[in-house]
């Protein structure tokens, strides 16, 4: 077995083609049938919630948890960096900038400090 | 969609091509991060490239990877790379009257292609879908070049990061990155305040929940946000 295969398991490579579907599936939900039909009010009015749920549901705990617990020390640089990242995105309306400087945050803090 | 000679030699298709260039850095380094991040949650390098070139949704792999490492269960990963993309859903019924028109595979190919900034772009270039075949013709080569450069950037600068995340070392926690890009695509998507309480509540009980297996915690915290706010929708006729 060459490097780059390295570490390849077929259950890795089997959920990497379901979420392809998953793309699919969502990005041509409504193009799928050219049939007249519409999708339950409720559903209509849950799409708008769910997809700022699920990142937040994502990136919260990345940033506030350590190893299963909440973290309880101010001195952790991803804090920090997500702030200004925040704040960042409100102010230039730009994700790359959002990146860049939380990256900028970061690195200095979590190389640097140790945080 | 952009092999198919009536639309890249279509004017519009190179005039959809222009207008993504000034966002195509943006897509290139979120690409190139992509790559890093997904090569730093250990996945191999073949699973990274099938990844890249197969899912081609950035938001829902960056929020798989966690996942993934976490070693939690198929249908949880794919409910969660599901929701995050439910924005696409969305963007499905507004295209749908654009293309409907066409054959299937064409819909499927087109629906596939067309991710955020192509979305919002083709939105703003053609407020009306085409009344005329010319007129649908034009629209449909504008997406094609538009679609076109974005998944070029998209795609090489992906395979570039995965290439260079290997000589990084992981105790930089370049990974992180990969969070900010998603944090960014979040506060995108706080355009109301019902939005921002269902963000507020999905992180509150994600974090609550997070002692639960199988990362289930993203799966409570999706419902528990979405629930509630249909409920508060509907006590207090907010829109």
């Amino acid at each position: 077995m060459t490097d780059w295969m390295n570490g390849t398991d077929l259950w890795t490579l089997a959920v990497i083609v379901a979420m392809a579907a998953v793309t699919v599936v969502t990005r041509c939900f409504f193009l799928i049938s050219n049939a007249d039909w519409q999708l339950p009010l409720w559903a209509q009015r849950g799409l708008q919630y769910a997809p700022i749920a699920a990142l937040s549901a994502v990136v919260i705990p990345e940033v506030v948890m350590q190893q299963g617990e909440l973290i309880s020390t101010l001195q952790d640089a991803r804090l920090y960096a997500a702030v200004v990242g925040a704040a960042v995105y409100f102010w230039r309306r730009d994700v790359l900038q959002t990146i860049v400087l939380g990256m900028a945050v970061y690195l200095p803090l979590h190389l640097g400090w140790g945080w | 969609m952009f092999f198919l000679p009536s639309l890249y030699r279509h004017p519009e298709f190179a005039k959809g091509a222009r207008e993504l260039a000034p966002q195509a850095l943006g897509i290139a380094a979120w690409g190139l991060m992509t790559g890093v991040a997904m090569v730093k949650s250990g996945m191999s390098v073949f699973e990274c490239v099938v990844m890249t070139l197969l899912v081609f949704a950035g938001s829902s792999q960056l929020a798989a990877i966690p996942l993934i490492i976490a070693g939690a269960p198929a249908w949880v990963i794919l409910a969660t790379g599901f929701c995050v993309n439910l924005r696409f859903v969305v963007f499905s019924l507004h295209l749908r009257p654009y293309l409907i028109h066409l054959p299937l595979w064409r819909r499927l190919g087109h629906g596939y292609m067309t991710a955020d900034v192509s979305y919002v772009l083709f939105i703003k270039r053609f407020a009306l879908p085409g009344t005329s075949p010319q007129d649908r013709l034009a629209q449909e080569a504008y997406l094609a070049g538009n679609d076109g450069l974005n998944w070029f950037s998209w795609v090489t600068f992906s395979l570039i990061g995965i290439t260079l995340a290997n000589g990084i070392p992981p105790a930089w926690g370049l990974g992180f990155a990969g969070i900010l890009c998603l944090l960014g695509i979040l506060c995108s998507l706080a355009s109301s305040r019902m939005r921002v309480l269902s963000g507020l509540v999905a992180g509150a009980a994600a974090v609550a929940a997070y002692a639960l297996p199988l990362k289930l915690n993203i799966v409570v915290a999706i419902a528990a946000a979405v629930i509630l706010c249909l409920t508060v929708e509907r006590v207090r006729g907010v829109k």
